[in-house]
């Protein structure tokens, strides 16, 4: 086939990285999945028979959610940091961000506590515990699946098997990770403040 | 014996024991072999849903027929449904473009071999897992087998309440599941279409069998999604107690109805446009022209992408929306049929002028033609309102719904076998077979579905298991029948074809259609990497400009 001609040949031929472009994909199949959960809390707000209304039972987060934004900021200097070769700032950053991570989801995991145990609050209890649970949970899971992989990477690193030629990958994460939080903001939106 | 042949019988003797073959096929991350593998696996399920259709029709022959009780008629027409979209459909044409996209673009794989593989076997498992309920649905109730709640699952049927033991979830997993696999493989051809071209595979020169699955692949990623997040509610009501669909606690069965046909309507895009792939890339061909208004076919096929995503409710008339959201579901309905119809003035124009060959790809692609034009003439009758309501949920729109799907997108597929089953194979397809097969199966289609308007028209409702004589339904449910049975013949003929043709076909070699695309440049079958050197395209028909170096496409392009 090498006998075609290529008058081309004299621009250099470049593409995307297809991990990105995997990623994105993904990112947005994940964005339809989580507008559906989004649309059926906001159209069950206030549609619950019983007990309990979200103004009763939620207390707005705010530490947590500061603490996960923030994660973002960190895993994105850790992926620059790797890729200037800085590997001392990659770990140390990426490893904030480990913890930033597991510090909302801590956060997630007290306020579900509280609900169940004080007030008795389950997904079975109403609507609003079916919608809440389940939109708060899907973006939970999320949380979990990204603070693996970036554990991972994180035990990688401390091998020293993670270098400035892995950055590319890195970045697809960190895209992850990023996706994760946008989705944080729209349910911190949807939950505590517009439905509340 | 051609040098041709005896290369494919060196290949074919030089086989390994079959633990070995077994193992390879299990293991292979080839884009290939998983892409024979969907076929096959669509092609199994394609005669078990068959079986189904041809029970539904035994049972509707004449009035007070009970060739089946009406539980199992129920489970005919889900598990017929279900298996049919999910398992048929769905993966058929992803091993087409599994096979084919790689070779068309220049690439020896996918761009994410394994996720291809790990696609495929959740697919596969998937359909297992429906199937398996025919056993495991029972559950500790004993109550039903197989799932019967039809292949929307309409709110509040598959309710604890109503749906008990087993048999809702293993359709709801089995469909959660295969969702995930068409993502994972969504994914996969978006990122091997963008990232692994071949130099010069500019995104104006890729064959639009390539474009057409890239905007497929799009409409999976948003359209499916809903589908999966539907799927994940309905398991959270049924397994954690939860009222999503729980009309007793608030619930609102209408909201399933959404988000199902969220998924449904692009569903019908998602299959048809690798059904207009095949076309555009077979009509060329067989009328030795150019492709007519590239550009246009590929903005056409961009347009219908979107406003699929905006006619959903012309599903739910019936349900009472108010005159807006009516006004606003004709409006889109109508308007979808404008890029759709600009794609049947491009294949005619293909062939304007052209010189024709009557081969049977392109037998069946005519076919498709007319076909789909009539198919979505009565799309466009139900997509306005008040004729809707009049005939939403009769035979009426199970007639036009099968035309769209058996005689556009089958069609259209029985074309590509024909065209392709060199490629794959290295030996042609039976020509005098493909031929009655066409008209048999032609004659079959027309008698079932064009006749099955009629008792629609006259007030025959879906999903009946039987009817009271003198309504005027029985003739014609008996030519439905009669057709349905012409068309299991014809699928014989096609199966027979397929196996003879292995084994006695005569060789292919590259490029028996004198085509235009790279995967003609291969032997045919394509050894496992495809290209020995990469190749190097500078026009939409490479291989016209490697036939025709005195006058290539690329000066004019």
């Amino acid at each position: 086939m090498s006998a075609i001609a290529n008058p081309v040949g004299q621009t250099p031929w470049t593409l995307p990285y297809r991990g990105k472009v995997a990623m994105a994909c993904l990112i947005i199949a994940e964005s339809a999945i989580f507008t559906i959960f989004v649309v059926a809390y906001l159209f069950y707000l206030g549609k619950s028979l019983t007990g309990p209304t979200p103004r009763e039972v939620l207390e707005v987060p705010v530490f947590f959610t500061i603490c996960l934004l923030s994660s973002s900021l960190t895993v994105h200097f850790a992926s620059r940091a790797l890729e200037h070769g800085k590997r001392g700032a990659f770990q140390g950053l990426w490893l904030l961000t480990i913890i930033l991570g597991g510090l909302f989801l801590f956060g997630t995991a007290r306020e579900w506590h509280r609900l169940i145990y004080e007030h008795g609050f389950t997904i079975s209890t109403n609507l609003f515990g079916t919608t809440y649970y389940s939109l708060v949970g899907l973006h939970g899971f999320h949380v979990i699946v990204g603070l693996l992989m970036l554990t991972i990477v994180f035990i990688f690193a401390l091998g020293g098997r993670v270098g400035p030629e892995h950055s590319a990958r890195i970045e697809v994460l960190s895209l992850y990770w990023h996706f994760v939080d946008a989705v944080w903001v729209v349910v911190f939106t949807v939950v505590y403040i517009l439905g509340r | 014996m051609s040098s041709d042949a005896m290369a494919i019988q060196a290949a074919r003797a030089a086989r390994q024991p079959w633990v070995q073959t077994l193992h390879g096929w299990v293991t292979t991350v080839d884009h290939k072999r998983l892409g024979v593998l969907y076929i096959a696996y669509a092609l199994v399920f394609l005669v078990i849903g068959g079986i189904e259709a041809a029970v539904i029709r035994i049972q509707l022959i004449r009035p007070h027929n009970d060739f089946v009780s009406p539980q199992v008629f129920n489970r005919m027409f889900t598990m017929h449904g279900t298996t049919m979209i999910f398992f048929v459909a769905m993966p058929i044409l992803f091993g087409f473009a599994n096979y084919l996209v790689p070779l068309m673009i220049g690439a020896r794989d996918m761009a994410f071999p394994r996720l291809n593989a790990f696609s495929f076997w959740l697919t596969a498992f998937g359909g297992a897992l429906l199937y398996f309920s025919f056993l495991g649905g029972s559950g500790l109730y004993g109550a039903g087998n197989a799932p019967d709640v039809g292949w929307w699952a309409y709110a509040p049927l598959t309710a604890r309440a109503f749906s008990p033991g087993h048999s809702s979830d293993y359709w709801t997993l089995s469909v959660l599941v295969s969702g995930f696999g068409s993502i994972g493989t969504a994914i996969n051809l978006i990122a091997t279409i963008l990232c692994l071209r071949c130099p010069g595979m500019k995104l104006g020169r890729m064959p639009l069998l390539v474009w057409l699955n890239l905007v497929m692949s799009g409409i999976v990623l948003i359209a499916l999604t809903p589908l999966s997040a539907a799927q994940i509610m309905l398991l959270v009501d049924r397994y954690l107690g939860g009222h999503f669909f729980d009309t007793q606690a608030g619930g609102s069965a209408t909201l399933w109805m959404h988000f199902f046909w969220i998924f449904g309507h692009p569903e019908v895009y998602i299959l048809i446009i690798p059904a207009f792939a095949f076309v555009s890339e077979i009509v060329p061909v067989f009328s030795r022209k150019p492709i007519f208004g590239y550009p246009v076919m590929v903005g056409a096929t961009v347009c219908i992408a979107f406003i699929s995503m905006s006619v959903w409710a012309h599903h739910m008339f019936t349900i009472g929306m108010n005159s807006y959201s009516n006004t606003f579901f004709v409006f889109t309905t109508m308007v979808i049929a404008v890029p759709t119809g600009i794609k049947i003035f491009n294949w005619i124009g293909t062939m304007w002028g052209g010189n024709l060959q009557f081969k049977t790809p392109m037998l069946f692609c005519i076919g498709f033609l007319f076909q789909f034009l009539v198919a979505g003439l009565t799309g466009i009758m139900l997509g306005a309102a008040p004729f809707n309501w009049q005939l939403s949920g009769s035979y009426f729109v199970v007639a036009h719904f099968h035309y769209v799907i058996v005689g556009g997108i089958l069609f259209a597929l029985f074309g590509a076998f024909y065209y392709w089953y060199p490629k794959i194979t290295g030996r042609m397809m039976s020509e005098s077979l493909g031929k009655l097969h066409f008209w048999l199966f032609l004659i079959g289609f027309h008698l079932t579905f064009d006749f099955m308007h009629i008792p629609g028209i006259l007030g025959m409702p879906r999903r009946i298991y039987t009817y009271e004589p003198g309504r005027g339904w029985d003739l014609w449910n008996l030519i439905v029948t009669i057709g349905a049975f012409v068309q299991g013949v014809a699928i014989l003929i096609f199966v027979a074809n397929l196996i003879i043709s292995y084994f006695n076909g005569t060789a292919a070699g590259n490029d028996p259609w004198d085509a235009w695309t790279l995967e003609w440049s291969v032997p045919s079958p394509p050894p496992v990497y495809n290209f020995a050197t990469i190749p190097t395209v500078a026009s939409r028909r490479p291989m016209w400009d490697l036939k025709h170096p005195e006058d290539p496409d690329s000066i004019y392009e």
